[in-house]
């Protein structure tokens, strides 16, 4: 029999951290992973200096003259024939910005699609200096109820001494970001009800729920928009014609919150009965159970496939050309259609994928921070 | 050891059946308790005492028989279920404490949405029930950052702040490690002086021996044999008592 000391923590062994071990465990841990790392290395070699040169080094970029404090800078813009085929040409882009993020909306009213712009990329600073504040949530509630309906009114106008904007001028980015948002923050609660209908005790509602999830699920998006936008308006021939931006949007809602609704299912479905029970033990009833206990961590759960769902569907609003309706991906034709750039269309699927990747890599980051701030593991 | 006295009778299970599925897990139970008693429940895993306790507070739906808690009967109407949960508080095996809540959060939750009290009052009462339970100092934390046993702590601080008339323990120490056990014993021992009824199903033949007026003990959903701790141990009447006694007692 013996007695030990208790020992000191110490640091892991220098060969268990750092680049080399990283890149020995990585890339060449095996014949096959060095052969792909090799193939891997061959690929990005014979594709990346071609798109850079296309892009950055042999592109043109004169964007025309301008004066800084009175020195002159560049020389006359760039036009379709002088850039050359052979690398990109940006002044189109430079030219057609406007046309790509608000569309045919009348130029000398576009200062009211920028105070949007700005107001959305404020509330994010605001929710981030108001993480503190005591009535955080009060201010929160007001700022979601409030920019919703100010900024329809700001770009729809109407009404208020602000001339109307039909919607059929509406386009571009704008219009992009119109349908991703209505169709993301709308179809949200509706789905959080879908899946709780769908878990219900109730049978009717269970049932009802459970068709329409199924239902709306089997049906691709493209043929649902095309219902509404076709379809729909033969069965209202007395003269009631509804906006077709509406009905796209009502059509992109139903179908969001089909997907939302399975995504918070599979939430509700990972929290363990004994939450139930505690929450039933104390008496809390059904809404306070589900408003309190069980949906904020369903929800915590599900954060990262309901930002999945949200990116997918802000791709598939692309889908709306189809039905006449002029977003960002519609302008690239529209704009390279212009008898002066002609042939321009690659220059401009570029920018719009690259606009895109920069909008839904910023909500896969953000679903990220989301995760750490919410979780309350001891590991965080 | 059935009671003259009706209106003491906190509690009044009488001819209670229940079956899940084909299978009957509680079979013609006839039980009284008096306000203020306490009883410990024990048996062989799968004799129905979690399954009988739980259906005390209706967290069991139950097919024959009826229950009549603090003079309400139990009945499918969500109302009345709802005001007998707020009387009848639950301790259980795995906390089941909100995660997502701080500790503060997990005690007052019940006393505001519930029981209608203001926040600052809430919080009052629930820092003198952490306080006696004796981690008060862990309030803002969150459970997963507690201990088995200070989570079950917290969980028994968690019932008692709805000031509830019975507890109902469904093997509070079975999920601890053994140098837990005891802090979380102590907590209930404390309770029992208080007056409070109390419905223990344990393992812990020593918790039942110090604090207990009655053990019951159960065996394949029905109640084999019911008496004070003193005759229970030392002169147990029938065979499967004498064979469980020397099971659990032996070690």
């Amino acid at each position: 029999m013996a007695v030990y000391k208790q020992q000191e923590l110490r640091k892991p062994p220098i060969s268990q951290v750092g680049i080399v071990r990283w890149l020995r465990v990585n890339l060449f841990s095996s014949k096959v992973n060095v052969g792909l790392t090799f193939a891997a290395l061959y690929m990005l070699y014979i594709l990346i200096p071609p798109l850079l040169n296309w892009m950055i080094f042999d592109a043109n970029f004169n964007f025309g003259e301008f004066s800084i404090f009175g020195f002159e800078f560049g020389e006359v813009m760039a036009t379709n024939t002088n850039c050359g085929r052979s690398a990109a040409c940006w002044p189109f882009i430079y030219e057609k910005f406007d046309m790509f993020v608000y569309g045919f909306y009348p130029r000398d009213l576009i200062w009211r699609v920028d105070i949007v712009f700005a107001m959305a990329a404020s509330l994010f600073v605001i929710v981030r200096l108001a993480r503190n504040y005591q009535h955080k949530n009060k201010v929160l509630l007001a700022m979601i109820i409030a920019f919703p309906v100010v900024s329809f009114y700001l770009i729809a106008g109407g009404s208020f001494g602000l001339e109307e904007v039909k919607t059929h001028q509406w386009g571009g980015l704008m219009l992009t970001l119109v349908i991703a948002s209505v169709g993301i923050i709308i179809s949200f609660p509706i789905g959080v009800l879908l899946a709780l209908g769908r878990q219900s005790n109730l049978r009717v509602i269970s049932f009802f729920s459970t068709i329409y999830i199924e239902f709306i699920r089997a049906v691709p998006l493209i043929t649902i928009l095309f219902m509404a936008s076709f379809v729909l308006p033969l069965f209202f021939t007395g003269g009631v014609d509804f906006d077709k931006l509406l009905r796209a949007l009502v059509a992109i809602t139903l179908f969001q919150a089909a997907y939302f609704a399975e995504v918070v299912r599979g939430g509700l479905q990972a929290i363990p009965t004994g939450q139930y029970e505690a929450a039933d033990a104390i008496g809390l009833n059904y809404v306070q159970k589900n408003a309190l206990i069980i949906l904020p961590q369903a929800l915590k759960i599900s954060i990262p496939n309901l930002v999945g769902s949200s990116i997918s569907l802000f791709k598939d609003t692309t889908l709306v050309l189809i039905i006449g309706l002029m977003d960002m991906l519609a302008m690239v034709n529209m704009t390279a259609n212009d008898i002066n750039w002609l042939g321009r269309e690659t220059e401009g699927f570029v920018f719009v994928t690259i606009t895109m990747w920069i909008f839904l890599y910023s909500m896969s980051r953000y679903s990220k921070k989301l995760e750490v701030r919410f979780s309350t593991d001891h590991k965080n | 050891m059935t009671t003259e006295n009706n209106k003491s009778n906190i509690i009044e299970i009488s001819d209670l059946n229940k079956w899940y599925g084909e299978f009957q897990a509680l079979k013609n139970i006839n039980l009284n308790i008096k306000e203020g008693e306490i009883i410990v429940v024990c048996g062989p895993s799968g004799s129905g005492k979690s399954t009988l306790i739980r259906c005390v507070n209706f967290l069991e739906k139950f097919q024959e028989g009826e229950i009549i808690v603090n003079g309400t009967q139990l009945t499918d109407d969500a109302a009345k279920i709802r005001s007998i949960r707020s009387e009848v508080s639950m301790v259980f095996q795995h906390f089941n404490l909100f995660p997502h809540l701080s500790i503060i959060d997990n005690l007052t939750l019940a006393p505001i949405w519930v029981h209608n009290e203001t926040k600052s009052e809430a919080r009052e009462k629930a820092l003198k029930l952490l306080d006696r339970v004796g981690i008060k100092d862990q309030a803002e934390k969150y459970p997963n950052q507690l201990s088995g046993g200070q989570q079950q702590r917290v969980a028994i601080a968690r019932s008692l702040c709805t000031s509830p008339k019975i507890m109902l323990f469904d093997e509070p120490t079975s999920a601890l490690d053994p140098e837990m056990i005891s802090e979380v014993l102590d907590v209930m021992v404390e309770l029992a002086k208080e007056g409070i009824t109390m419905i223990c199903v344990t393992h812990e033949m020593g918790f039942a021996r110090k604090v207990a007026q009655r053990i019951i003990f159960m065996d394949e959903g029905q109640i084999i044999e019911e008496n004070d701790p003193e005759t229970f141990f030392h002169h147990p009447e029938s065979d499967r008592l004498k064979l469980f006694l020397d099971q659990i007692l032996t070690h």
